[in-house]
């Protein structure tokens, strides 16, 4: 679980997260969203201990993040621009990420079946397209069976069979009872993963809880209605 | 904890290897020492040409690799930061791993043509002095490259831009501004002015070192001359090198602590 207490960061004169306040259960399915700039990627980065914050705690799994690193065996994190050294194979940068985390990698074989990674291995990272880059790190990320998962954009550069493949295996993530994080701009896709939105705007939180009382709330059948009447209130 | 630095370098390495260029900047090192020496009289005067070389290309070479590391590998070492590993750890495994390389890449270029013309064994000390010298630049350098790279991180011309201008600054002109200051005042006492800031760039102080080795301060600008002056031979090379180990050791520090508190 994440708990959030009054999380500020500034970068310069700009402030991205002012004041932020949440509390993530453990085993729910969470979208994020917010027009550009509005700070989801800054959150994500902050709880994954990229980023660090000006003032404000955040406690992943009871542990209060100061700069350590253990709570970090708990998280798997797909980026959103997936980009590896050139000069690495498939099969090398996944024997490079377990010798980095010492972990049993429990689903790498199931996860390279589901998304046909197979006949990829053997290949240096350069020649692959956006989409097998996105599949390694979807696989990077859910390999070693964490309790936590975070997906920036995910399917932004995937095929629709590849998508596919990848919402069906965050839906069975989800039944497993991880709790997953996404943040997406495709609202049709979230609608079909996370039971739980929340919104961004300049910072701020306008929104958090679950699907159906936000389409309730709004008077709309999509997400994307919702969404969209919200940003106009803004 | 070091079995994962170790992991984190090998990597590295073994990334580098593939990269070849490594390589051909061994095989540079390689032609132009096996050439210095067959074209360029005896064992002395090729190993100071050779150092001449070293104290101008070495630096260059090291910032623009540093530098160059930190922009094309930000992504990887994003997603190397949301792994449960340490930042320091991360830091140290890095550095090793793409600093030794270059480092080794120069010392065995020189090393072999040194050793089949038979100079290693004539000249030894001689021999041992340019080719740490170049070892410990190496890793000055590529540390003050993952420093700027650090530090300009989100601008690239910036910290190429910086980068060249420190390079041209530390290599090409501070002996000729030193000497400008000299002949301004020349008639007050410099002498510990001109040793204080012959101290503050690192090659002036590995060419200091080569100067007192070969005692040919006439060939080494006028840092040197004052150097050997006020040192002597066995004192200034002392002086000479316990700086240098601060100047690898301030700039990796620093490096370490942006790296520590930096927003990826």
């Amino acid at each position: 679980m994440i708990e959030i207490n009054d999380l500020k960061k500034s970068f310069g004169n700009l402030e991205v997260l002012k004041g932020m306040n949440l509390a993530i259960p453990k085993g729910q399915a969470t979208g994020i969203v917010g027009p550009n700039g509005a700070g989801k990627t800054t959150l994500i980065k902050t709880i994954l201990g990229l980023v660090k914050p000006d003032s404000g705690t955040i406690r992943v799994n009871d542990i209060t993040l100061n700069g350590n690193w253990q709570y970090r065996r708990d998280i798997g994190y797909m980026p959103q621009v997936a980009r590896y050294p050139e000069n690495m194979k498939v099969f090398e940068l996944l024997e490079f990420i377990k010798g980095l985390r010492k972990q049993e990698a429990l689903f790498e074989d199931e996860l390279i079946e589901q998304f046909n990674l197979g006949p990829e291995l053997e290949k240096f990272l350069r020649t692959l397209s956006g989409g097998n880059r996105q599949k390694v790190g979807a696989t990077l990320a859910m390999m070693f069976n964490p309790g936590l998962l975070f997906f920036d954009e995910p399917t932004a550069g995937l095929d629709p069979k590849a998508s596919q493949k990848f919402k069906q295996r965050v839906k069975n993530e989800k039944e497993n009872g991880k709790t997953v994080i996404i943040t997406s701009h495709i609202m049709s896709e979230l609608e079909q993963l996370v039971d739980y939105v929340i919104f961004i705007l300049d910072g701020n939180i306008r929104y958090y809880g679950s699907m159906k009382n936000l389409l309730t709330e709004s008077n709309e059948e999509r997400l994307e209605g919702a969404i969209a009447s919200m940003m106009d209130v803004a | 904890m070091n079995t994962l630095l170790l992991h984190i370098s090998k990597n590295e390495w073994k990334s580098l290897l593939r990269g070849k260029w490594v390589v051909g900047y061994g095989l540079i090192f390689l032609l132009l020492t096996d050439s210095l020496l067959r074209f360029g009289g005896g064992g002395p005067e090729a190993l100071l040409s050779l150092s001449n070389v070293m104290l101008l290309f070495i630096p260059l070479v090291g910032m623009i690799y540093g530098i160059l590391y930190i922009y094309q590998s930000r992504e990887f070492v994003e997603l190397l930061l949301t792994q449960p590993i340490d930042r320091k750890v991360l830091y140290w495994g890095l550095f090793i791993g793409i600093s030794t390389p270059l480092m080794l890449a120069f010392v065995l270029g020189s090393l072999l043509p040194l050793g089949w013309h038979g100079i290693l064994m004539v000249d030894s000390a001689a021999s041992a002095m340019v080719l740490g010298l170049g070892a410990v630049l190496t890793l000055i350098f590529v540390s003050l490259g993952f420093l700027f790279g650090l530090a300009f991180y989100d601008d690239r011309i910036k910290g190429f831009g910086f980068t060249i201008v420190v390079w041209l600054f530390l290599a090409i002109l501070y002996d000729g501004l030193v000497l400008m200051l000299v002949f301004t005042f020349g008639q007050y006492p410099l002498e510990r002015f001109v040793i204080a800031v012959s101290m503050l760039n690192p090659i002036d102080l590995a060419r200091i070192m080569v100067m007192l080795e070969f005692d040919v301060s006439a060939l080494m600008g006028y840092t040197g001359a004052v150097f050997n002056r006020f040192f002597g031979s066995g004192l200034g090379t002392i002086a000479a090198s316990s700086m240098l180990t601060l100047w690898l050791a301030i700039p990796t520090w620093i490096g370490l602590r942006v790296f520590n508190k930096k927003d990826f």
